[in-house]
């Protein structure tokens, strides 16, 4: 059976806002679970309750069922949204202490520094003072911390923002080693393109409430509309008068059209072929960006 | 991460900073260097004994007094050596003492024979040795708590501006973060008092004032303890302080009455230090007894039964500042946004597991 990071029925609010309502979803150990929403949607609250920086007011999360306690978020990686670091120290020395505040050895902690920072491209910047670093790599620092102590959940608010192209390659490698290692990774974005290129798992949340959860192929086929697109040599318009059809788009040869639940693709296809040759006829899969503003509207 | 083990380390980080700190190394080396002269220059300056120009014939007396005798001609040799500088005083025919502008007693009494002195209080201060000692420690319990605790609330703000509190809160216990703080700041002003302390006592020791020394040094053993609660009492409120804001810059705000409470004890403990009856009242404040309780024991007005209530007084007052404190440090830690009222921190503090 795999380990899974739960969390069940949490309940948030601040002052009498309300931020979470009855927030429940599974991470995976070894696969990455991209974290969707809106800004103010509840991501970051959700991911410090988490780790225990935030209290819940109601609801659990466990680890392996059981529920998490300081022993067992220490061996939890954090990235938090608003990054930083202590600006006057070196990049090695800080991600030693962090190593260090995480229960390593001396000796542990920086020999497990020295290996991160030379993986992440920082290995030449590693005894310069984090306030002397480009912003980029200032973000690898931060990545390193969170990463040293070889953690075993990994919990990241917005990884990518602020990364250029070549490092969110970089950092995308060393999390998906970790997850082919065994760890769940949960991380949150606002870029769609991004979860959607990353992600094996996938959880919505709107107004604090999780709108969708799951498998990304099984939110594609879940939230599929029963899309079609057909590409012929002359008029697609009959399709307009074809029972069952709904048209959402015609260009000229090309279409694309919703079938009723009732309705089977074959003989649409079968029609068009009647009518001519049919150069593309094929299922349209929502994208994510179209599932979110599905789910959350 | 137990939280001891999670305290230390937080400590050994501070400590490691502000020993690269090169405004903190230079005005510890200011201070020893204070110190030093303070305690070296005075008998130095006070200079040894008179040079006497003198001829042979009258020399023995002034010999025998340990005096440093120069011996001329005669007597108007001698008194050209005084005026030319060479010679402090010289002694002529008569025998008149010969000297610029200031009688020199120590000739003078060489030439003389002084009546028996029996001394009834051998050990009183000296009015300006009694004016500068409470002075000192005033000035000391003043300027290091003040430096120290300031650090404690920079350091805090710090962490809270640049937001690693956060991946600091998620991996230790929020209290072992405040302790080793506290810790660290304890450790190096101890250390840097230590330092200066030391250097004064072998400035003393130098410069031939052991019997200042022998007065002085239960008062010093003694504001040891007193130095160490005050601390934590200042240092806590400090914590708060910090705690409260986000950004250095609103420090000011919120350090008011921190700067108070470590300013008015230090001004009246200097105005007040010859008024018995203040200073009995100001030795069992919590605020003033680190510096007015050792200095009633060094001018011998203080019976060992006081130092030990007032102590007891101090630290009943540093363990509840300490814990008022990390309340409030717990309670708006992680409030990033703006400034936290001392209400809101208090009440509502967040429920850390």
């Amino acid at each position: 059976m795999t380990t899974v990071l739960r969390l069940d029925g949490i309940d948030r609010s601040f002052g009498d806002r309300q931020v979470l309502k009855n927030v429940s979803f599974d991470v995976v150990a070894g696969r990455m679970t991209g974290f969707v929403g809106g800004n103010g949607a509840g991501k970051t609250t959700t991911m410090r309750i988490i780790l225990g920086v935030l209290a819940a007011d109601a609801g659990r999360v466990t680890w392996g069922a059981q529920p998490l306690n300081r022993s067992i978020r220490g061996r939890f990686g954090y990235m938090p949204e608003e990054r930083g670091l202590y600006p006057k120290m070196s990049v090695r020395e800080q991600v030693v202490y962090l190593g260090r505040l995480h229960g390593m050895s001396a000796e542990g902690a920086r020999r497990a520094t020295d290996t991160l920072l030379e993986r992440i491209g920082l290995g030449e910047r590693g005894d310069d003072l984090l306030e002397t670093l480009s912003l980029g790599n200032q973000q690898r620092a931060q990545i390193a911390a969170a990463l040293v102590h070889d953690p075993e959940v990994l919990v990241l608010d917005e990884p990518f923002s602020g990364l250029d192209p070549l490092a969110v390659d970089t950092i995308l490698a060393v999390l998906r080693e970790r997850a082919a290692a065994g760890a769940p990774v949960l991380f949150s974005s606002h870029q769609l393109d991004v979860v959607e290129r990353l992600c094996d798992d996938l959880v919505i949340i709107a107004d604090g409430a999780i709108r969708a959860a799951g498998s990304r192929e099984q939110l594609r086929a879940s939230s599929a509309t029963r899309r079609f697109e057909l590409v012929v040599d002359t008029d697609a318009g009959w399709l307009r008068d074809h029972p069952g059809v709904s048209l959402v788009d015609l260009d000229g040869a090309r279409a694309v059209f919703d079938l009723a639940a009732d309705t089977d693709e074959q003989p649409v296809l079968h029609a068009a072929l009647a009518r001519g040759p049919v150069r593309a006829f094929r299922p349209v899969t929502p994208s994510l960006a179209e599932i979110f503003r599905e789910v959350t509207q | 991460m137990n939280t001891f083990e999670a305290t230390r380390l937080v400590a050994a980080r501070e400590i490691r900073v502000k020993l690269r700190d090169r405004t903190f190394l230079i005005s510890t080396l200011f201070f020893l260097l204070i110190a030093a002269a303070a305690t070296i220059l005075p008998p130095m300056l006070s200079g040894g004994p008179s040079t006497v120009a003198v001829t042979e014939a009258a020399a023995g007396p002034l010999r025998q007094a340990g005096l440093e005798v120069r011996v001329v001609a005669d007597d108007a040799a001698a008194e050209q050596a005084v005026r030319d500088g060479d010679a402090d005083a010289a002694v002529v025919a008569g025998p008149v003492v010969l000297a610029m502008n200031d009688a020199p007693n120590d000739v003078v009494s060489a030439l003389s024979s002084a009546p028996p002195v029996r001394l009834l209080n051998p050990d009183a201060v000296e009015p300006v040795v009694a004016f500068l000692v409470p002075f000192a420690f005033a000035f000391i319990f003043f300027i290091t708590s003040q430096t120290f605790g300031v650090q404690i609330a920079q350091s805090i703000i710090e962490e809270k501006q640049t937001r690693i509190v956060e991946i600091l809160v998620a991996a230790v216990p929020v209290r072992a973060l405040l302790a080793g703080k506290m810790l660290a700041g304890t450790l190096l002003a101890l250390g840097q008092i230590g330092l200066v302390a030391l250097v004064a006592v072998a400035g003393m020791a130098f410069g031939d004032s052991n019997q200042l020394l022998s007065l002085l040094g239960p008062a010093i053993g003694w504001f040891v303890p007193f130095f160490l609660l005050g601390f934590v009492l200042i240092a806590s409120m400090w914590a708060a302080a910090g705690a409260l804001v986000n950004r250095l810059e609103d420090i000011g705000g919120v350090s008011m009455p921190v700067q108070l409470a470590v300013m008015l004890p230090f001004f009246a403990v200097i105005f007040l230090n010859d008024n018995a009856g203040a200073m009995r009242v100001l030795s069992y404040l919590p605020f003033s007894s680190p510096t007015a309780m050792p200095l009633r024991l060094f001018n011998g007005d203080a019976a060992v039964w006081e130092l030990f209530a007032s102590l007891a007084l101090l630290l009943v007052a540093a363990v509840g500042f300490l814990l008022a404190g990390s309340r409030v440090y717990e309670g708006s830690l992680l409030r990033t946004n703006g400034r936290t009222s001392i209400r809101t921190a208090w009440r509502e503090r967040e429920t850390l597991s």
